[in-house]
């Protein structure tokens, strides 16, 4: 820190990103509490301990080294250069700047924030695999996804210099793909192995509903995982920077808020684009679904992802337009895969983030075809065919893929299915009897005191 | 760090104790984790084999199915 403009303008950053991650937390609550409403009574204890326990997993996995890949791999490696040694080396687990540091005011409260992003990406897996995966196999996918594959999607397309962006003019401001569409394509990839619940088809492969046992609570967990939602926005953006200190091709000496690609926006547009995406969203998926609690919520998370990537910049009323289309196409689509494919999505993952992040980056190519992908010189302007592309590797060669070959290990190892017997009684049933007899058994001493 | 805050902080970067093993710190941390997993699958699996043992067998399942899930 030079000067008191920018020991202000540090602090003022470190500020920032903290509360970005305490708003973030939320995302995390409402994921456990939807998933557990959604699950049944009979195995909603250890649903909340399969998503709790991924964040002290991907906790330190990212510490130790998903956040190295992401300050490594930007030019692939390889394909717009080679491993960034340098950068990588002072977000190592053993920088000296990974730690309690006064002369880094910044690494930590940015590491955190990215590493609650990690935590949504499992998050978001963990819900539609619920009350037949064991913990310990989805343990091992969330570090998979929380702590690599996300991580390398992220140093790709995410990043100020990386080669999707340079290549392919690849803009995802706010993660359709990076998050939502790794997330939802990686889900996949397990529940085609995984399977769907005992007795969720019948003989002719035609859906059983499996009602959540608390919808209030889904409910309430997808109106937290909204109010995080604000947090993961704010994130997204670096707050206050200079032009000079972008070097980029900007001119003058304003100051500005920047986006990931260190390209100008501001808060107050994304506060547009993020409120008007989710009301997109929420009004298609009432009219589609005819006012389902479940789905109308569902819309609304699926209207901002669908407006994600392109929210640093679209009109407010497109963002609305493209929300509302991202939630109409993801509830068709989702029914569609459901008896096409007897796919068994418990929560909607797939749909509400895999299909609405697809389908928000291809709209995106179109809507900001033409749009500079970064401020730097050199850069593929945004366009459908690097969207398209991009799209792709995120659904399916970062998503699908590595889910589909870990969960196919793990099931040949009998690792991936709980015991048939122990579905049909439920993960809980040991518990609960014990509750149950605990319950009797102080009962009955109070009675004999009567 | 020495052992006094009678020091121009432009100075001062890193002050947590033991600098120079993070290494260490880091394998260490990694066998933890990879030790965790293992002790984890090794519990997990008891536990059904357990809940097979005790609760397996099909009238036990069934009266599970019929009873009221609230009840316990």
């Amino acid at each position: 820190m030079g000067n008191n403009l920018d020991a202000l303008t540090t602090l003022f950053s470190e500020f920032y990103y903290w509360v970005t991650v305490v708003f973030m937390f939320l995302i995390h609550v409402g994921f456990c509490v939807y998933e557990v409403g959604a699950s049944r009574w009979r195995n909603h204890l250890h649903t909340l301990m399969k998503n709790t326990m991924l964040i002290p997993l991907v906790t330190i996995t990212f510490f130790f080294f998903g956040w190295w890949i992401y300050w490594a791999f930007p030019n692939g490696p390889f394909i717009t250069g080679g491993i960034e040694w340098e950068a990588a080396s002072a977000n190592a687990a053993w920088a000296t700047t990974m730690g309690t540091n006064l002369g880094d005011h910044i690494t930590g409260v940015f590491w955190a924030a990215f590493l609650l992003f990690s935590w949504t990406a499992a998050s978001i897996v963990s819900g539609a695999v619920i009350e037949r995966i064991r913990m310990g196999a989805f343990w091992i996918l969330a570090v998979l996804i929380g702590s690599v594959t996300w991580i390398i999607d992220a140093a790709w397309g995410w990043h100020y210099g990386g080669w999707m962006v340079k290549l392919l003019g690849y803009h995802d401001a706010y993660a359709s793909g990076v998050i939502h569409a790794i997330a939802g394509g990686f889900a996949l990839g397990i529940l085609v192995v995984l399977g769907p619940r005992l007795g969720r088809f019948d003989a002719e492969g035609n859906p059983r509903d499996i009602v959540p046992h608390n919808p209030w609570l889904v409910t309430i967990g997808l109106f937290l995982i909204y109010t995080g939602f604000w947090g993961f926005y704010a994130a997204c953006n670096v707050p206050i920077i200079s032009s000079a200190a972008i070097g980029g091709r900007i001119t003058g000496e304003t100051w500005t808020a920047t986006n990931i690609y260190l390209a100008p926006t501001t808060l107050s547009a994304i506060t547009f684009n993020f409120l008007m995406s989710l009301s997109g969203g929420l009004l298609a998926a009432f009219m589609v679904s005819r006012g389902d609690p479940f789905w109308t919520y569902s819309g609304g998370l699926a209207g901002i992802i669908t407006a994600s990537a392109g929210n640093d910049l679209y009109h407010p009323i497109q963002a609305l337009i493209i929300g509302a289309i991202g939630a109409f196409l993801i509830y068709k689509l989702h029914f569609w895969v459901e008896r096409r494919f007897k796919i068994d999505d418990a929560v909607g993952a797939v749909a509400v983030h895999g299909y609405a992040g697809v389908i928000g980056l291809l709209i995106c190519g179109f809507v900001l075809w033409g749009y500079p992908s970064s401020p730097f010189e050199g850069y593929a302007t945004v366009n459908p065919v690097g969207m398209a592309v991009g799209a792709f590797i995120m659904f399916f060669v970062l998503g699908f893929l590595p889910a589909y070959i870990g969960a196919s290990i793990l099931n040949a190892g009998g690792l991936l299915r709980i015991p048939r017997e122990v579905e049909l009684m439920g993960l809980d049933f040991k518990t609960l009897r014990e509750v149950h007899g605990a319950r009797q058994n102080i009962r009955s001493a109070e009675k004999a005191l009567v | 760090m020495g052992n006094s805050w009678a020091v121009d902080l432009a100075n001062v970067t890193a002050v947590y104790p033991w600098q120079g093993t993070e290494v260490i710190m880091v394998v260490l941390g990694l066998v933890l984790w990879i030790g965790w997993h293992i002790v984890q699958f090794r519990q997990e699996n008891e536990d059904y084999a357990d809940d097979l043992a005790r609760y397996g067998d099909k009238n036990t399942i069934m009266t599970a199915l019929d009873e009221d899930p609230h009840s316990y």
